[in-house]
């Protein structure tokens, strides 16, 4: 203890002086690394985000829907008609800034806020694959939502008739690991496979249980099981897609799809 | 003088291992050791923070009021701690993913206050950059051996290059499921501290049964 400075180091006032001057200097060097690193790091999720997508046409290929890359089509929708835009072009158009902008973005109806987002971009980017008759065969549709503690963006990916889904991957999340973040689990992917969107009456069924799905019955065509210690997360995904795939997401657009429209 | 920081950088490999003397960080040498590449990463994360901190601890030791320095010592471990995490989230976007929640926990990596507790608050700067690039290098050294014994015996592979020629790919080599599994890592420390301490007696822990009979006349 021969280095310990003398005592006048331990006034409240010297105390304080010290205490604020490290944090004034570590918030400094954080935010410094932070701002200076952010465009390498953005450069990096955008090329794993490219990456979730191309795994989900691996996955599909695989399942014999063989799908190459040149092949998708990009569209970007208005999603209140569900008709394509021909003003705005899939390259330019940043689906997240639309969202944040008032100007090119919509409230969204209490009621109808199933997912809890307030707001969402009048237009979405969905991605395409046509046969050799130019029916669509498969539809990826980009969805997000809340989830327990960090946005969880994804792709989905669904059957040209709508009817199933071929694929669920989130290639954004910050949820617990180990606990929520097993949503990017291939085991918990695998589980999407094949499941059934609608009912027989046309009802929106997809979907997340709470907790295992009870073998054998009804709702075992059409949910997941929930993770354990992540009921949050679950219920997130679960309300993420009822939003997307309902009547304020892409529901009408889904609809002028199975019309042959799309 | 330059022996003792030659003393610093050197005693924290063998003689004062972190891991396998002081028996810290074992939470984060389990986790990360599947495989070689996230081993030797961590290893590099916690040694920077290690020496990072170690000099800025020290450098203000003298100004720090009793009362508060663990406080601003978890704040700049803390700090360093963020910007290694944001280092690797820009330069090693895959393993970051790997790593996960680990590189965060580096904060609560006992290791770290130890030496900036035990060893920056007391000694100079370059004596405690020494020390931390000693202690980390001495995590690294049984970090680096568990992660090879775990991914060869696990994988058949050592950082992704094919050593063993596994059953799945032709070859003759079944791979130890256990080795994958956190409780693997527990067995190989084990036996390394049971190797080191053999060689090395003066490691060996006093008995406990000696303390106990001490506290047992204490209570009567």
């Amino acid at each position: 203890m021969a280095e310990r400075a003398a005592s006048n180091v331990e006034t409240p006032a010297r105390t304080l002086l010290v205490v604020v001057g490290v944090a004034v200097v570590c918030a400094m060097l954080v935010s410094l690394t932070a701002v200076n690193l952010r465009p390498r790091y953005t450069a990096n999720l955008e090329a794993y985000r490219l990456g979730q997508l191309e795994s989900i046409l691996d996955a599909l290929s695989q399942r014999g829907y063989p799908v190459a890359a040149q092949d998708i089509e990009a569209r970007v929708v208005e999603l209140a008609s569900g008709r394509y835009s021909d003003k705005l072009k899939p390259a330019t158009f940043d689906a997240r800034k639309a969202a944040a902008d008032p100007g090119t973005s919509v409230a969204i109806p209490a009621d109808r806020d199933v997912a809890a987002l307030k707001r969402r971009a009048i237009h979405a980017t969905v991605f395409l694959v046509r046969d050799a008759g130019r029916n669509v065969t498969l539809i990826i549709l980009p969805v997000y939502g809340v989830g327990y503690q960090s946005t969880l963006r994804g792709f989905l990916a669904l059957e040209g008739d709508t009817s199933k889904v071929l694929a669920l991957r989130f290639y954004e999340q910050g949820d617990t690991p180990g606990l929520g973040a097993r949503i990017q689990d291939p085991s918990w992917e695998a589980m999407w496979d094949a499941k059934r969107v609608y009912d027989d009456s046309g009802a929106l069924r997809l979907g997340v249980a709470r907790g295992p799905v009870p073998r054998g019955s009804e709702d075992a065509a059409y949910m997941v099981d929930g993770i354990s210690g992540a009921t949050r997360t679950s219920r997130g995904v679960h309300q993420l897609l009822r939003f997307w795939l309902g009547d304020f997401g892409f529901g009408p657009y889904l609809e002028r799809v199975r019309q042959g429209k799309g | 003088m330059a022996n003792r920081l030659l003393s610093a950088l050197i005693t924290p490999l063998v003689g004062e291992n972190p891991i396998t003397l002081q028996i810290l960080g074992i939470c984060s040498a389990l986790a990360v050791t599947t495989t070689l590449d996230t081993a030797l990463v961590m290893s590099a994360a916690v040694t920077c923070v290690l020496a990072l901190s170690g000099a800025s601890i020290s450098a203000i030791r003298r100004f720090l009021p009793r009362s508060v320095r663990i406080i601003v010592q978890i704040t700049i471990i803390a700090s360093f701690v963020i910007i290694v995490d944001l280092v690797l989230k820009a330069f090693a976007y895959e393993i970051s993913l790997r790593l996960s929640v680990f590189v965060g926990l580096i904060v609560t990596n006992c290791i770290i206050l130890a030496r900036a507790e035990g060893f920056a608050m007391h000694n100079g700067i370059l004596a405690s950059t020494l020390d931390g690039i000693g202690n980390g290098l001495g995590y690294a050294l049984i970090l680096v051996v568990v992660g090879s014994i775990r991914e060869l015996f696990g994988h058949g592979t050592l950082l992704d290059i094919q050593i063993f020629w596994t059953t799945a790919k032709g070859g003759g080599f079944e791979p130890v499921q256990l080795m994958l599994l956190p409780p693997s890592a527990f067995f190989i420390i084990g036996c390394i501290i049971w190797f080191i301490r053999t060689r090395r007696p003066e490691q060996v822990d006093k008995s406990e049964f000696q303390i106990r009979r001490e506290a047992q006349e204490e209570a009567r």
